[in-house]
């Protein structure tokens, strides 16, 4: 695949998007616009985290893809090929190799690592977005630090639902100056955000924005007095494969028999659960 | 006289456009109403000093196209003013022409100090979001964090204007054009402002809503002592609510007094022009 330039970009465009990361470092939390390229995926698909990857990645790096906590998924294929056929790094699946993990919707059950980056694509990076559809309102709400509309939007929830019912994308105030949309992660992953060793950046293809945390930012979610930020409820429920019980569970319905089940959402960490228990077996078994 | 005003103002001006040669000195100014003929600048507020006390009402009256919006805009930054002074007396901004300010601290005046009820809820209300919400976005803004206490702040304002609780979860897009009106006046009240500003509240209501939404404004300031600043073009609304009443015709302030004195005895003649038009 030697027609390809290194990564896929031109030179200067890798550039101005580094440039535009560089400026995200520095003023955590703030959403620097950046000219999104038109890519070989459709906007919305990616392109935000995949332009971030493509522009910082280097030879010795080693990739990971997610979706949605999946390794295995089409979306994440799709975009490990697109990279590993422009720079030939090396993929891996595992969290604790990776030094790029670009992530669609949830932050790894591994913590991370210092010298470790994450790459979040974003759908909708404006978290004012739903009480003031205009742009340059919310640029100057965020300038005058006016963020009622994101409170509000809580406080709705709970005069409807009795409680704030984020599924995800519960937004964070970062630095304690900017309010950020932590892009579609459940709430169980929002306090990985806080001071968290690995740099993380967020990307907006569509929308055309860059934003990031710097390592060891403080990151807090919204939450008022009376009703304080939760995460997602497990308790009493475990992974089916694996037995874990304090990571992030997708339920599955099982449509012939009404069971519901609950599995692990990350797969790579499910995986590697039940290859260290099969190993113990082994061992035990041996002696 | 003077220090015990809560808010004072001093030669103001507004104007749209970047005015010409022969406009931009006021003594050669030859302005046709309050625009330059020649270069079209339009001067919708010269030279406005006025000061509002402690408890009263001061109605601001005149014509359309008058600048009494403009004015009211200014005082709550909704608009820059192009120059002048608005003074508060106020511990934090002592002696300082708040007009200046940065814009992180105006937002700080409007959201603690002020409180503003437009001529259309559109502007001063979220139509998707409840009647409760829209009151707790103004006690969020002006720093609330505590659901119960500000839903029950919120539950006294809406008996006060008058908002059956039970639909207090509901939108004011599904309200009528008064309730709307009573939503915003409840709105306008949640953070205890010193200062509210009125702009045709009573407009486009019919009579009896008017009546009580008036009638509410009355209340409201005989029983929290809230200085108001009202604009209206309906001298009737003026009569009933306001202590003193400004007249004003192309930007200016020609007539200033007692409501009663103004009504009785007006002096310049547009003034007589407008108490005589009143039915």
């Amino acid at each position: 695949m030697n027609q390809h330039h290194f990564a896929f970009f031109d030179e200067g465009s890798k550039k101005e998007i580094r440039r535009t990361i560089l400026k995200a470092v520095a003023i955590p939390g703030y959403q620097v616009p950046f000219s999104s390229r038109e890519m070989p995926i459709a906007r919305g698909w990616g392109t935000g985290g995949l332009q971030i990857t493509l522009s910082i990645i280097g030879r010795e790096d080693c990739l990971k893809v997610i979706d949605q906590g999946s390794d295995e998924s089409v979306n994440a294929v799709s975009i490990k090929k697109l990279v590993h056929n422009t720079t030939s790094v090396e993929i891996t699946e595992r969290t604790q190799e990776a030094t790029i993990i670009q992530s669609r919707h949830r932050i790894p059950e591994i913590p991370l690592q210092g010298g470790q980056i994450l790459v979040l694509q974003v759908p909708t990076p404006e978290p004012l977005r739903q009480v003031e559809p205009r742009e340059y309102m919310t640029k100057i709400l965020h300038s005058e630090e006016e963020y009622s509309g994101a409170w509000l939007q809580l406080f709705e929830q709970i005069m409807k639902y009795g409680r704030t019912a984020t599924g995800a994308d519960h937004p964070v105030y970062v630095n304690s100056r900017y309010v950020m949309a932590p892009s579609p992660i459940p709430r169980f992953d929002n306090v990985k955000m806080n001071e968290s060793d690995a740099l993380i950046l967020l990307g907006a293809g569509r929308e055309k924005k860059i934003y990031a945390i710097p390592p060891y930012t403080d990151v807090q979610s919204l939450a008022f007095e009376d009703y304080p930020f939760a995460v997602e409820e497990f308790s009493g429920k475990s992974c089916r494969f694996c037995g874990a019980t304090d990571v992030f569970l997708d339920e599955v319905l099982d449509s012939a028999t009404g069971d519901v089940h609950y599995q692990c959402n990350d797969t790579s960490y499910c995986l590697e659960q039940l290859n260290s228990h099969e190993k113990a077996k082994e061992e035990s078994s041996y002696a | 006289m003077h220090n015990d005003a809560i808010l004072s103002v001093k030669n103001l001006e507004k104007q749209f456009g970047p005015g010409c040669s022969t406009c931009h000195n006021e003594s050669t100014r030859k302005l046709e109403k309050n625009y330059c003929p020649q270069c079209g600048t339009v001067y919708a507020c010269r030279n406005i000093s006025f000061n509002l006390f402690p408890g009263e009402i001061l109605g601001i009256v005149g014509e359309s196209g008058s600048g009494k919006s403009t004015l009211m805009q200014c005082l709550y930054f909704d608009e820059a003013a192009t120059s002048g002074e608005l003074i508060l007396n106020n511990q934090e901004f002592q002696e300082e022409n708040v007009l200046e300010l940065s814009s992180q601290q105006k937002r700080y005046i409007r959201n603690y100090h002020f409180g503003m009820v437009y001529q259309n809820p559109l502007k001063g209300l979220k139509m998707d979001f409840s009647a409760m919400g829209n009151i707790a976005e103004k006690l969020i803004a002006a720093g609330g964090r505590n659901v119960a206490e500000m839903e029950s702040i919120g539950k006294t304002l809406l008996e006060k204007v008058h908002i059956p609780l039970f639909r207090m979860k509901e939108e004011p897009k599904r309200f009528s054009g008064g309730m709307q009106q009573r939503v915003q006046i409840a709105k306008a009240l949640s953070n205890n402002p010193p200062i509210l500003f009125l702009d045709e509240v009573t407009t486009g209501l019919d009579l009896s809503v008017q009546a009580s939404v008036l009638d509410l404004i009355k209340t409201i300031q005989r029983e929290l002592g809230i200085s108001m600043i009202v604009v209206s073009h309906d001298l009737a609304v003026i009569r009933m609510l306001a202590d003193r009443t400004l007249v004003m015709l192309n930007g200016e302030i020609i007539e200033e007094g007692l409501t009663d004195q103004i009504l009785e005895d007006p002096q310049n003649p547009y003034t007589q022009q407008l108490v005589y038009s009143l039915l």
